[in-house]
């Protein structure tokens, strides 16, 4: 955990830098005797920060003010030699935990603790909230079912009760409809420019009028489909 | 009257020595420019600025041991707060800037 501290006092200052020194986890890049400096240095989004030690009592700009001022504020751990301070801390769900001065080691773990959980039920719920996107699927070839890589396909194509299945490898006749298998297909992907063929809109060469070349294969495009693909490419 | 002593410092240090000393080289160079600033706030009765002095000042009572004096601090400060100044915080606050400044000539 990339970590900074903002207190005005040299000897807190160092003594969370001995405190984060004794915790593997920790990397303490920065340290600021001013809210402003941290601020300042917030501001530039190649500094990659996940936890600030944080002081309360500053003079002319306190803690409670710089954290109005973040527009993505890490997660924060304050310290402060009166607890009664840290009552309006906890109204912000970016503040984990709050340290009394002076900060013993097992209080500082415990604290550093709960950041870890923290950090730990964010990337769960990440996880939970990601859609659940398929990489691939079997077709059944003669009684045998062979995996096809979604990101290799670049054509499907429709052949009567068949569709043809082109890959980078290889080429794949199947007895299924172009209807099930866009069922399959990520439409971030895929997509349907004619009644008889699906493109992988990735491997697109050029456009042409009303055809599109993917690989050595042209495709003529619906002209209702035709507005569609445009809006899936990233022009100029 | 009680005494400043090092065991936050020695705990914090765990036996390393180059830790320590340098814990105790930032303390000797803060504290007498704090207690500077405090007497100027002092001698201008500026409240506010006495408070945030001696709410720097109180944390090395807390590092140096002094659990008696921090309380007391912490009351003066809050009492500072309310533009109220006792007297018997003042003056005990006043002696533990001189117990220290006396206690880091012989560290």
């Amino acid at each position: 955990m990339n970590c900074i501290v903002v207190d005005d006092e040299k000897i807190a200052r160092v003594i969370i830098k001995i405190l984060c020194d004794q915790i593997t986890s920790l990397n303490l890049i920065e340290e600021f005797s001013s809210a402003i400096q941290a601020i300042k240095y917030l501001d530039n989004n190649n500094n990659k920060v996940d936890l600030i030690f944080l002081d309360i009592h500053m003079p002319n700009f306190s803690g409670l003010d710089f954290i109005k001022t973040l527009k993505n504020p890490p997660k924060i751990i304050f310290i402060t030699s009166d607890p009664k301070f840290a009552k309006e801390a906890f109204e912000y769900d970016f503040i984990i935990d709050y340290l009394t001065k002076p900060i013993e080691l097992p209080r500082f773990k415990k604290a550093i603790k709960k950041v870890e959980r923290e950090f730990l039920n964010q990337n769960q719920l990440n996880k939970e909230n990601e859609p659940d996107i398929k990489n691939d699927f079997y077709v059944n070839i003669d009684r045998t079912l062979i995996k096809i890589d979604l990101t290799s396909i670049y054509l499907i194509e429709a052949k009567g009760d068949y569709i043809n299945i082109k890959t980078e490898d290889k080429n794949y006749l199947v007895h299924s409809t172009l209807k099930k298998i866009e069922e399959k297909l990520p439409d971030s992907l895929f997509l349907k420019v004619h009644r008889s063929y699906i493109i992988n809109v990735k491997k697109i060469i050029d456009i042409e009028d009303n055809s599109v070349l993917i690989k050595k294969d042209v495709v003529p495009i619906s002209r209702s489909k035709r507005a569609e693909l445009m809006k899936r490419l990233d022009l100029l | 009257m009680e005494q400043p002593n090092l065991v936050y410092i020695d705990q914090l240090a765990r036996g390393d020595e180059s830790i320590k000393n340098i814990l105790i080289e930032v303390i000797k160079t803060e504290f007498p420019n704090e207690i500077n600033d405090y007497y100027i706030s002092v001698e201008i009765k500026d409240f506010k600025k006495i408070e945030d002095n001696v709410h720097r000042i109180k944390h090395k009572f807390s590092i140096l041991g002094l659990v008696k004096s921090y309380n007391i601090a912490n009351e003066f400060e809050h009492n500072l707060r309310e533009h109220e100044l006792n007297l018997k915080e003042y003056e005990y606050f006043e002696k533990t800037l001189t117990v220290i400044s006396e206690y880091l000539k012989t560290i």
